[in-house]
């Protein structure tokens, strides 16, 4: 593999070069009015090669909180030699903006492409940030429906917690959609985009980088984070299954730190899910009601993850939910 | 099936939902609209002054405790879309005296009457179990009208649900994909002249209709479960009027009392006028 190195010190020479290539940008985004910070002041994301022409921006292991900037989900660019594609966009406008900026500073490429994961918005409310002639949005073809759906509720989260007032533009749609697979041509590399039946949400999308045999998960896994259900347990780990065998030499997934292919790094969060499917079904055999199930199932298996509190009693909610209607 | 309601007529309540949510229209709004976090002064909560005109107009309502009326709700929305909400009344069940409606009320909610729950001395107990779906930081309420007229409630504060969690369903296309199926549920022995629990589950997106084509820019119709009517015997136990404040794939647990083996029966409309029947044949035993 290759050895990961920072990027810190070539970001300084790049912000030299970025200087010159603003001017090209193209209209300004919604969200980057007058009165926001240039994109040239804004200090630069740490980001790590992790192998070559792979970069990692590693969200903190936090709920999407104003404290943290909404700086919680993995965000990644790839850089071919005619262009760079983004995969996620962070969870504020704001984040956005630096998330540009930092890449802006290494490399002179146009962004062609900003791959939107899923709906949700620690990944894709940086959105606005990516607007321009020279990219283009890819998403599941069901990201459309499902953003459409939340956004309203997004954008009040953002006002009632983060104190950021957003209008409603501030979301961006993909217009590719993807229904299966879908190759995005960098120059010289190549990115398949692939999208899941209903998993973490009904609207997942990995991204496969074939010339280094990275695969970014995004959220269908988590490491150390606690995984999230918002789409169907059972999808899942049907899901699971399939990525387990995909080709690869390193793993993203879309919170907690990367690793390399193997059982290894797919046991833990498979090993939570089966628990927590057999539990919740158990728990419906016997007769509980869905408020007695939230407190009682797989609290033991939960309680080896980061953010169990805040995420727990949901995923038995959800589960629950979907594992009534089984016959 | 005989409907059960009695003043309010289901025409009345679209009205009244229809007035309700356009004062408060999601997302056009959101930056004018105060955004409460504290559970502080449940009596001048706006929406509520506005429902509580529309459904009870001046009558008095006593807030009462435990020993009357239970609230069961969480503390914080875990999962927005999916919210366990239980009302039970402790007070007789009766033909001289019982409690003939429950009102659920979701203050920040876009349409806060969530439902309207009719019951009979035939349902032996004036209980629901029910999810629903919360917006925001609101109170939710329930509201007892007994059958001589007072009206009780009990008020809880309940946080909205955090991060990536939002009301809308999880799977529309896949609720869709199942429709009107349903699944009807008696648990437990069941015992002749005793309230008897049942469950009741609809495959239904119950969808809110709020959300905006991004291609064509028009609102998808709304569509959801307007009412579900449950006799037992021929003898009505349970009216429910409901809204899309009801969780996807709506789930109720109620009670009626068999007075002899007879069928539960189970009528089914939603807002585009699709209807479904379900009945389950009960044997209780002496």
């Amino acid at each position: 593999m290759w050895p990961p190195h920072r990027l810190t010190a070539a970001l300084v020479l790049a912000a030299v070069l970025h200087a010159t290539t603003t001017a090209a940008q193209g209209p300004a985004s919604p969200a980057q009015s007058a009165s926001d910070v240039p994109a040239l002041d804004l200090p630069a994301l740490d980001v790590t090669e992790i192998a070559p022409g792979v970069f990692l921006h590693a969200g903190k292991l936090e709920d999407w909180l104003p404290a943290n900037g909404g700086d919680v989900a993995n965000l990644a660019f790839v850089v071919g030699s005619r262009c760079v594609a983004v995969i996620d966009t962070g969870g504020t406008p704001q984040l956005g903006r630096r998330w540009r900026a930092t890449i802006e500073r290494s490399t002179r490429l146009p962004i062609c492409y900003v791959i939107d994961t899923h709906a949700h918005p620690d990944h894709v409310l940086g959105n606005a940030a990516f607007v321009s002639p020279d990219t283009r949005f890819v998403g599941s073809a069901k990201f459309n429906a499902a953003m459409a759906a939340r956004a309203p509720y997004f954008l009040r989260a953002l006002e009632r917690d983060f104190g950021v007032s957003a209008a409603p533009d501030a979301v961006v749609y993909p217009t590719i959609a993807v229904d299966g697979t879908r190759e995005l041509d960098l120059g010289g590399r190549t990115l398949v985009v692939q999208a899941w039946p209903t998993s973490h949400t009904d609207n997942d999308v990995t991204v496969y980088d074939r010339s280094t045999r990275t695969l970014f998960t995004s959220d269908l896994l988590f490491v150390q984070h606690i995984p999230v259900l918002d789409g169907n347990l059972r999808g899942w780990l049907a899901t699971l299954q399939q990525l387990a065998r995909v080709d690869a030499a390193l793993i993203v997934p879309g919170h907690g730190p990367t690793r390399r292919a193997g059982p290894e790094a797919w046991a833990p969060q498979q090993e939570y899910l089966e628990t927590l499917r057999r539990e919740t079904r158990a728990a419906i055999k016997s007769g509980k009601t869905l408020s007695q199930a939230v407190d009682s199932v797989g609290t033991e298996a939960a309680s080896r993850w980061q953010l169990a509190e805040r995420f727990h009693r949901r995923n038995v909610t959800a589960a629950f939910a979907e594992l009534e209607w089984e016959e | 099936m005989k409907h059960i309601l009695g003043k309010w007529d289901r025409r009345e309540i679209v009205a009244a939902g229809a007035a309700l949510i356009g004062s408060v229209a999601l997302g056009s709004s959101h930056s004018v609209r105060a955004q409460i976090k504290s559970g502080d002064q449940p009596e001048s909560s706006e929406m509520w002054l506005k429902v509580r005109a529309s459904l009870f107009e001046n009558r008095p309502i006593a807030n009462v405790g435990d020993d009357t009326l239970v609230l069961d709700a969480p503390v914080r929305a875990e999962d927005a879309a999916v919210v366990p909400v239980a009302i039970r009344a402790k007070l007789p069940q009766t033909a001289a005296s019982h409690v003939s409606k429950l009102y659920l009320v979701i203050d920040n909610n876009p349409s806060p009457i969530a439902a309207i729950f009719s019951f009979t001395p035939q349902s032996g107990r004036a209980e629901i179990e029910t999810r629903v779906r919360v917006d925001e930081y609101t109170f939710v309420r329930a509201i007892a009208e007994t059958s001589d007229g007072r009206l009780l409630m009990r008020t809880r504060f309940v946080k909205a649900s955090g991060g990536c969690s939002a009301p809308p369903g999880k799977d529309p296309q896949a609720a869709m994909a199942s429709l009107g199926k349903m699944k009807l549920r008696v648990d437990g022995d069941v015992v002749l002249g005793k309230p008897t629990l049942a469950q009741l589950m609809i495959s239904h997106p119950n969808d809110s209709g709020m959300v905006m084509d991004q291609l064509t820019r028009q609102f998808t119709p709304r569509r959801f479960v307007r009412s579900v009517n449950v006799a037992y015997a021929g003898q009505p136990v349970l009216s429910a009027d409901l809204d899309f404040a009801i969780s996807e794939n709506p789930n109720l647990r109620f009670y009626f009392v068999p007075r002899g083996p007879g069928a539960l029966s189970v009528e089914v409309v939603d807002t585009a006028q699709a209807a479904w029947k379900s009945s389950l044949d009960v044997m209780p035993n002496a």
